[in-house]
C-alpha cells in the first residue's frame, strides 16, 4: 500500500525563492510540434505534460500554468489532467522509475512475491523513493505481456518473466 | 528472396502471416513486395466508401476489442455525403485489459498493416483525420508505427489526395498517460481530446457526436487489421476462415497466461476450443497442476470451470455459458491458488482505476475490496458474503455511465457462484466460549 507520510515542518517551512519555471526553447519547440497534431490545442496537454517530464523528471506545481498558458488552456483544467493520469509525476522521482505490474495475470505468476522482493531490495516501499534517488517503485497496470509474467518495466524496458532472486542483477543495469 | 507469406500459402493467418520475430517488422518495401497496401489502392480506385462498408458488414467482422459489435454497422451510422464535414477514425490501442497482450504483438511486428487498415477504414467512412491512440508503455509499438506512419506518408498514402483521389487523409499516433479506463471509447474521446478521462453518456453515439462534437469511429487494433484481408479476399473467404468452428467469421488472436506451459497469442480460427487453446498450444497446466477455473477473455469477464473448456470460444457461445469472450486470451487459475486473492487482485484493480465518476463504481469497488481482503485473512464476517451478492447488483447494468463497474463485477459474482466455499473458509472463527 502506498502511504504518504506528510511531515507538519515541512508544511510550514518558507518555501525557498525559486527560479520562476520557464520552458526551454526545446520543451517550446515541441510542444508547438504536437500541437500541430491537432485542432484543439487542449489536445495537447498529455503530450505536452509528457514532454516537460521527459527533460526534468516530472511535472512541478509551479510547470502547470507555464505549460497551460503554452497550450492556451487554464491551469486548473491542466491541474485536472495533470493529476488524472498515472504516468504523470506529481512528486520528483528517482534516476529510474521501476514500474512493477499488479495485475490478474502476474498476481498469478509471482506478483506478490516480486513486489516483496523489490521492497526488500530497495527498502522504500510502493510510490517510495530510494535515498540515493536511483529508484522510484511504483505499481502499474497490466503491461500487456502476460505471458512473460510476473512482469516490470524499467524505464522504458520490459522484464519478464522476473524471479525475486533476479532482482539485484537486474538492477544493477541501472546504476 | 523467399516471402514472409509462403508459410501461410491458403491465407489462413492473415493477421500474423508477415510476423517473423525474429527478423522484426517489414519496412515499406518489405510489405508492399507481400502485397501490402495494394488492398488499399484497390478501395480506393475500385470500391466506393460504401461498397467497402457493404463488404464488411457482409463478412460479419464483430469488434476484437471485447464487446463483438458488428465493425460494419457501427460505420453504417456516420453520416456520409459532401456535407458531412469533418470526421475521424479513431484506433483503440490501449491494450489494457488484464490478461491481454494480442494488439502489442500486432502492433510490435506489423505496424504497416495497421497503417494501412487506418486508411483503408478512414476512406469507408470518408474520415478526414485518424489516431491512434496508443497506450503509454508500448514504447517499441510507438517507434515502430511512427516509422511505418512516415514511410507511408512519404509514398502519398497518407496526406492530401490520397493515391490521386479527391480524398484527403491526415493520420497521427497520439500516446497516452495511463489509466485503464481510457479504454472505454467515449473515456478515451475525452482523454484524446486533453481532458481527464471519464466516460461520456450515450447517446449520441460517438458516430454522431464524438471526438470534437464530430462522427467518429472508434474500432480496436484487431478488428482494424482485418479490413485490408477482407477488402482483398472477399467476405465469404473471411468467413470460410473459421472452418466451421463457429457462427462468427474469421481469426482470433487467442492466448494463455497464468501457470500453463507455454504462455502466449496465436491467430487460429475463431470458435476454437479453450481447451486447445491450453492444452495444445499452451502445452497444458505447469507442474503437472490441474486447472482449477479461467477467465475467458480479460480481467471483467466471469470465471468458467474445466467442464466448459470444450466449448467455442466465440462471442455467442461463452455467453450462453455465463460469461463473455472478451478479448478472447484466457487466464487460467491452477488448483492451488487462491479464488478469494485472485477476486481481491481483480477488484483492487479496478478500484484503482474507476474513474470515480459514478457513485457505485468509485465508491462501491473499494467497499468489495475492503470485504475480500478481510476474507482472505480470514477475517470475514457472514452478512458481508450477503454485501458482496448486492455489490454484484449495484454495481452492474445500467447503474454507471459505462460497463466499468458492471464488468468488475463479473469475475465476482462468477466466483461467488461456483466458488463459495473459498469464502466461507475465510469467515472469523467464533471465539471460544470461556
Amino acid at each position: 500500500m502506498t502511504e504518504t507520510i506528510v511531515k507538519l515542518a515541512d508544511l510550514v517551512k518558507p518555501a525557498a525563492v525559486a527560479a520562476p519555471f520557464v520552458l526551454s526553447d526545446e520543451e517550446r519547440h515541441e510542444i508547438e510540434h504536437e500541437l500541430s497534431h491537432y485542432p484543439d490545442s487542449r489536445a495537447a496537454s498529455i503530450e505536452a505534460l509528457k514532454i516537460v517530464q521527459k527533460h526534468r523528471g516530472w511535472v512541478s506545481d509551479e510547470a502547470i500554468p507555464v505549460i497551460a498558458a503554452a497550450i492556451n488552456i487554464s491551469a486548473a483544467d491542466l491541474e485536472g489532467v495533470a493529476t488524472f493520469y498515472n504516468l504523470i509525476f506529481r512528486r520528483p522521482v528517482g534516476r529510474h522509475v521501476i514500474k512493477v505490474c499488479d495485475s490478474i495475470s502476474c498476481h498469478l505468476t509471482g506478483y506478490e512475491e516480486l513486489r516483496d522482493g523489490l521492497i526488500e531490495h530497495l527498502g522504500v516501499r510502493l510510490g517510495g523513493t530510494t535515498p540515493d534517488n536511483r529508484f522510484t517503485l511504483l505499481p502499474i497496470c497490466c503491461l500487456g505481456a502476460c505471458d512473460r509474467g510476473a512482469t516490470l518495466m524499467i524505464d522504458d524496458d520490459l522484464h519478464g518473466p522476473v524471479e525475486p532472486a533476479q532482482i539485484k542483477a537486474l538492477l544493477e543495469a541501472y546504476p | 528472396m523467399s516471402l514472409r507469406s509462403a508459410a501461410d500459402p491458403h491465407y489462413q493467418r492473415p493477421l500474423t502471416r508477415l510476423i517473423d520475430r525474429a527478423a522484426g517488422p517489414l519496412d515499406l518495401p518489405g510489405f508492399e513486395a507481400e502485397n501490402g497496401y495494394s488492398s488499399l489502392k484497390k478501395s480506393v480506385r475500385e470500391y466506393t466508401p460504401q461498397q467497402i462498408q457493404a463488404i464488411v458488414k457482409d463478412a460479419n467482422l464483430r469488434g476484437r476489442g471485447g464487446a463483438g459489435f458488428p465493425a460494419g454497422v457501427k460505420w453504417s451510422l456516420v453520416p456520409m455525403g459532401p456535407d458531412a464535414g469533418e470526421k475521424y477514425l479513431v484506433c483503440n490501442a490501449d491494450e489494457m485489459e488484464p490478461g491481454t497482450f494480442k494488439d502489442r504483438l500486432l502492433m510490435e511486428q506489423a505496424p504497416h498493416q495497421l497503417i494501412e487498415a487506418m486508411i483503408l477504414v478512414g476512406y469507408a467512412i470518408q474520415a478526414t483525420r485518424g489516431y491512434i491512440f496508443l497506450r503509454g508503455e508500448y514504447i517499441v509499438a510507438a517507434d515502430r508505427l511512427n516509422k511505418a506512419l512516415a514511410e507511408a506518408r512519404a509514398a502519398g498514402y497518407v496526406g492530401k489526395n490520397v493515391l490521386g483521389s479527391e480524398w484527403s487523409f491526415e493520420l497521427f499516433v497520439h500516446t497516452g498517460a495511463g489509466r485503464y479506463i481510457c479504454g472505454e471509447e467515449t473515456a478515451l474521446i475525452n482523454s484524446l481530446e486533453g481532458r481527464r478521462a471519464n466516460p461520456r453518456a450515450k447517446p449520441p453515439f460517438p458516430q454522431i457526436a464524438g471526438l470534437w462534437g464530430r462522427p467518429t469511429v472508434v474500432n480496436n487494433v484487431e478488428t482494424l487489421m482485418n479490413v485490408p484481408h477482407i477488402v482483398l479476399n472477399g467476405a465469404d473467404w473471411f468467413k470460410g476462415l473459421s472452418q466451421g468452428k463457429s457462427k462468427d467469421a474469421g481469426t482470433k488472436m487467442y492466448g494463455c497466461s497464468g501457470r500453463a506451459n507455454k504462455t502466449g497469442t496465436w491467430e487460429l480460427p475463431i470458435g476454437t476450443t479453450a481447451r486447445e487453446l491450453l492444452e495444445v498450444h499452451a502445452g497444458g497446466m505447469r507442474d503437472g497442476k490441474k486447472l482449477k477455473a479461467w477467465l475467458p477473455g480479460g480481467a471483467s469477464t466471469d470465471f468458467l470451470l474445466p467442464e466448459h473448456l470444450d466449448l467455442a470460444m466465440d462471442f455467442d457461445t461463452i455467453a450462453k455459458a455465463g460469461s463473455r469472450m472478451g478479448t478472447g486470451l484466457i487466464a487460467v487459475v491452477a488448483e492451488d491458488q487462491s479464488m478469494v486473492s485472485a477476486v481481491r487482485n481483480l477488484e483492487e484493480f479496478f478500484a484503482r482505476e474507476s474513474c470515480g465518476w459514478c457513485t457505485p463504481c468509485r465508491d462501491g469497488l473499494p467497499w468489495s475490496v475492503k470485504i475480500l481482503r478481510a476474507f482472505e485473512a480470514g477475517q470475514g464476517q457472514a452478512e458481508d458474503l450477503d454485501v458482496l451478492s448486492k455489490l454484484t447488483k449495484w454495481l452492474g447494468p445500467g447503474k454507471t455511465f459505462c460497463a466499468h463497474a458492471p464488468g468488475a463485477m463479473e469475475p465476482l459474482q462468477s466466483a461467488l457462484k461456483y466458488f463459495r466455499h473459498e469464502f466461507e473458509a475465510g469467515l472469523a472463527k467464533p471465539a471460544k466460549a470461556a
